[in-house]
C-alpha cells in the first residue's frame, strides 16, 4: 500500500522555487529518509504535505487522501513534529498531552488511557509534572512525538527528530520508531545525520528543490558510477591521518579522499591498487596500519552525486 | 459544530495560559484603572480659578505715585471679578512693566488694569475703560476669560444704569441637562471606558497569537484537525472574560471614586458593551492575521487604537470634524460605545435608543471574525 505520494509538486515563493517538480513515493511501514542540505526545501516539502502549505504545482496523497482536495482528513490522519520544538512551554507534560488529545477529539477515559500509554511508551512518567519548557532537549521531543502519536496516525512526518539531543537519547528515539513501524506506522524523516541515514529503509535525496536521488541504501550505494569506470575505492588506516590526506590528495593516482575516523577513505584510479597506495605512503613515512577496499558509503553517495549536480549547475546548458 | 472543531481543547489550555500567567493578567487588569484614576483626576476642561493680576490705577494722583491706589468703584467692579469662580486676583502690582511681566512668565493667565480716571469717568456718566489682557495660548482659558470679564462688565454696567432693585428687561435662564454641574468627568469617563476597554481587548488578544507564531505552536496547531473559528474564539474567550471584569471594574470606579451618577440601567450598558468588547477581539484577531512579531503586533493595535481616541468623539465631538472625519468615525467601533455609555450613563437611555449601536458593533464583530477565518486559513506559519 502506498502512503504518500507526490506527482511533480513544486512550491514556489514569488520568483523562488523552493520545491521544483518532486515525485517520489514512500509505502506503508516504512521509514522513509528525506535528506538534503540546509535550504534545499525538507521541510517546505513536508508541510506541503501536512496541509499547511498549499501546493503551487503537482499533486499530493497522503493516506490515500488528496491534499489539495481535503487537506483536514490529511490532518487528522498524519502526526507532525517541526523541526523547532512547538509545545506550550508553560504548560506541564500532562497538560501538554491532555490539550493535543483533546484537540483530536479524545475524551474521558479514552483519553486518560491513552495518555497512559503514551507515558508508558515515552517513559516520560517522572516528569509528567513538569512544565515543558523546564524539560532538557531529549526529553522535549519524546514528549512532542507522544504528543503526535496520541491520536494514533497512520504516517508520522518527523522533521529532524534528533537535532541537537545527545547519541544515547538518539539511540533511544531511533528505537521507537523501529518499534513503531513494526506496528504499520509509516515515518517520514528528516535529517543531517549519516548514521541515522543507514537506518531508514528508504532514502531521497532533495537538493536545492530538485530530487536527484531516490532508492533503497543498498540501491543508493551501488548505483552505477557511484564508483566510476576504472576506479575504485579504498579505505587505509593510518596514525596520522591529518596530514597522510594532504599527502594522499596530491597523488595523480586519487581522484578524492576524505578522512573517516582513523582511517581514508579515497577513490583511486584502478591503475593503482590498493596495496601499492599503502606502498607509496609508507614510503613517504606514514605508518599504514591497514588497507581495504571498500563500498562507496552513502555519505560518498551523496558527496559525489552533490558534486555532480553542482558540475552539472555550472556548466551552461 | 463542525466549524467549532477543537474550541473546548482551546479553551482548556487558554485558561491554563492564564493561571500559569496570572501577574501579566492581574497586570492587565490594574493599568486600565489606574489610567481611569490619573485621567479623571487630570482633565478637567472646566475653567476655574484663572490667575489673574490687577493693575488698579484709579484714583491716583499722577504726581504723587501713591502705593495704595483704588477707589470705592474699582473696588466694588475688582469684587465682581473675584466672586466669579473664573478668575482668581492673585497679585496687585504698580506699574505696566510689571503686569506684562506677569502675563509673559506665565504666572498670572488675565492682566486687568484700571486706569487712573476709572471712578471719576463713572460719577461723571461718561465711559470709563478697563483693560482686559488674555493670554491667548490656551483657547479654552483665553475664551471663558473673554465671555466672563465682558459679562461682568456688563453686569455692572447695567446696574448702574437700571433703577436700584429693578428687574433687567430680558433673563436668560440656561439650564444644562443631564451633566447639571458640568463636571468633566461626567462627561469624559463615559467616554473614557471605550477606549480604556481597547487596551485589554485588541493589543492583548493580537499578542497571543502573535506569540504562537513567534513559539512554533501555532503551526503545531495547523497541522491539527482545529478548525480556525474554533481557534480564534479560544483565543479571545480569556479576553473576553478579562475585558468583561474590566468594565465592571471600571464601572465601580467611575461611580464610586468619581461619583458619576448612571442615570440609566448599568446591566443594560455592560450588556451592550459586550458587543464592543467583541469586536474589539475580533480586531486583535484579525491584526495577528498579519503581524509576525511582538512588535508588529503592537503596532498595528496602535494604529487601530489611535482613530478609536480622535475619532470616536471621546475628545472632539464628531459633527465638528470635517467630512471626511466625520464620515470615517462610523466605521470606527469605539465610535459606538461612546454612544452607548454616554447614553446609559449620562442621558439614561435604554435598549430603544441604543440597540442599533450594539447591532451595527455585533454585525463589525462577526464580519470582522469571519474575514480574519478567512485570512487564517491562507496563513503562511
Ligand atoms: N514562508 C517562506 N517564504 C519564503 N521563503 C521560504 C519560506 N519558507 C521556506 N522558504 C525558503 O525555501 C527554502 C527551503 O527551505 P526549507 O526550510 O524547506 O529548507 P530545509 O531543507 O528544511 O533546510 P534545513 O535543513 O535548514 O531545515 C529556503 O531557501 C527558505 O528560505
Ligand atoms: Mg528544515
Amino acid at each position: 500500500m502506498t502512503a504518500i505520494r507526490a506527482e511533480k509538486i513544486t512550491r514556489r515563493f514569488g520568483e523562488f522555487t523552493a520545491v521544483d517538480g518532486v515525485s517520489f513515493q514512500v509505502e506503508a511501514g516504512e521509514i522513509f529518509g528525506f535528506l538534503g542540505p540546509n535550504g534545499s526545501g525538507k521541510t517546505v516539502t513536508i508541510k506541503m504535505l501536512c496541509g499547511i502549505l498549499p501546493l503551487s504545482g503537482g499533486d499530493a496523497w497522503v493516506d490515500g487522501i488528496d491534499v489539495r482536495a481535503d487537506p483536514d482528513s490529511v490532518r487528522s490522519r498524519i502526526g507532525y513534529m517541526s523541526q523547532k520544538f512547538s509545545l506550550y512551554d508553560d504548560l506541564t507534560v500532562l497538560e501538554n498531552l491532555r490539550f493535543y488529545g483533546k484537540v483530536y477529539g479524545l475524551g474521558g477515559a479514552k483519553l486518560e488511557r491513552k495518555i497512559e500509554e503514551i507515558i508508558e511508551q515515552n517513559n516520560i512518567r517522572p516528569y509528567v509534572n513538569r512544565q515543558a519548557g523546564k524539560l532538557s532537549g531529549g526529553w522535549k521531543q519524546r514528549l512532542a512525538l507522544g504528543c503526535a502519536l496520541l491520536h494514533e496516525p497512520h504516517i508520522l512526518f518527523l522533521d529532524e527528530p534528533t537535532a541537537g539531543i545527545d547519541p544515547v537519547a538518539r539511540r533511544q528515539l531511533w528505537d521507537l520508531l523501529f518499534e513503531l513501524s513494526g506496528r504499520g506506522i509509516t515515518f517520514f524523516v528528516t535529517t543531517h545525520y549519516m548514521d541515522e541515514v543507514e537506518r531508514c529503509s528508504h532514502l531521497a535525496y532533495l537538493y536545492y528543490g530538485k530530487l536527484i536521488a531516490d532508492g533503497t541504501p543498498a540501491a543508493l550505494r551501488h548505483l552505477p558510477d557511484m564508483t566510476p569506470p576504472g576506479t575504485h575505492r579504498v579505505e587505509i588506516t593510518t596514525e596520522d591521518v591529518t596530514s597522510a590526506l594532504r599527502t594522499a590528495r596530491t597523488l595523480p593516482a586519487v581522484r578524492s579522499a576524505t578522512i573517516f575516523g582513523r582511517s581514508i577513505h579515497a577513490l583511486i584510479e584502478d591503475s593503482v591498487s590498493g596495496n601499492e597506495l599503502g606502498e607509496i605512503l609508507r614510503r613517504k613515512g606514514y605508518d599504514v596500519e591497514d588497507i581495504r577496499s571498500l563500498a562507496p558509503s552513502l555519505e560518498d553517495v551523496f558527496v559525489e552525486l552533490t558534486d555532480r549536480r553542482q558540475k552539472e549547475l555550472e556548466t551552461p546548458a | 459544530m463542525n466549524a467549532f472543531r477543537g474550541l473546548r481543547a482551546m479553551i482548556y489550555k487558554e485558561v491554563l495560559h492564564a493561571v500559569r500567567d496570572r501577574m501579566a493578567l492581574v497586570f492587565s487588569f490594574i493599568v486600565p484603572l489606574f489610567q481611569m484614576i490619573i485621567l479623571g483626576f487630570a482633565i478637567d476642561t472646566n475653567v476655574r480659578q484663572v490667575h489673574t493680576v490687577v493693575y488698579d490705577q484709579s484714583g491716583r494722583s499722577q504726581s504723587a505715585g501713591a502705593q495704595d491706589a483704588g477707589t470705592s468703584e474699582s473696588r466694588a467692579f475688582l469684587d465682581r471679578f473675584r466672586n466669579s469662580d473664573t478668575f482668581h486676583i492673585r497679585k496687585f502690582v504698580h506699574s505696566d512693566e510689571e503686569l506684562n511681566e506677569e502675563l509673559i512668565a506665565g504666572r498670572a493667565r488675565v492682566g486687568i488694569k484700571i486706569p487712573v480716571d476709572f471712578a471719576r469717568d463713572l460719577v461723571n456718566g461718561d465711559s470709563a475703560q478697563v483693560l482686559v489682557l488674555v493670554d491667548g495660548s490656551d483657547s479654552a482659558v483665553a475664551g471663558q476669560a473673554l465671555t466672563v470679564s465682558s459679562q461682568i462688565a456688563l453686569d455692572e454696567s447695567l446696574s448702574r444704569l437700571l433703577p436700584e432693585h429693578a428687574p433687567a428687561p430680558i433673563e436668560s435662564r440656561p439650564k444644562i441637562l443631564f451633566n447639571p454641574a458640568s463636571r468633566s468627568p461626567n462627561f469624559f469617563l463615559p467616554g473614557m471606558l471605550a477606549v480604556l476597554l481597547l487596551f485589554v481587548t485588541t493589543m492583548l488578544t493580537a499578542l497571543s497569537v502573535v506569540r504562537e507564531k513567534e513559539r512554533g505552536t501555532l503551526e503545531q496547531l495547523l497541522v491539527t484537525p482545529v478548525k480556525p473559528l474554533a481557534l480564534m474564539l479560544g483565543k479571545i474567550a480569556p479576553y473576553f472574560a478579562l475585558g468583561v471584569s474590566e468594565l465592571c471594574a471600571l464601572l465601580v470606579f467611575m461611580r464610586f471614586v468619581f461619583q458619576v451618577p448612571i442615570h440609566g440601567d448599568a446591566l443594560l450598558l455592560t450588556l451592550l458593551s459586550t458587543c464592543y468588547l467583541f469586536v474589539n477581539l475580533t480586531l486583535g484577531i484579525l491584526i495577528s492575521t498579519k503581524a509576525n512579531s511582538h512588535p508588529e503586533a503592537m503596532q498595528l493595535s496602535m494604529m487601530i487604537m489611535l482613530p478609536s481616541l480622535f475619532l470616536s468623539g471621546y475628545i472632539f465631538p464628531r459633527e465638528n470634524m470635517p467630512l471626511i472625519f466625520f464620515l470615517l468615525s462610523y466605521v470606527v467601533p469605539a465610535t459606538y460605545m461612546v454612544d452607548i455609555s454616554r447614553g446609559v450613563i449620562l442621558r439614561g437611555a435604554g435598549v430603544t435608543e441604543l440597540w442599533i449601536d450594539a447591532l451595527v458593533l455585533a454585525s463589525m464583530g462577526v464580519c470582522i471574525l469571519l474575514f480574519a477565518a478567512k485570512r487564517f486559513q491562507k496563513m503562511i506559519v
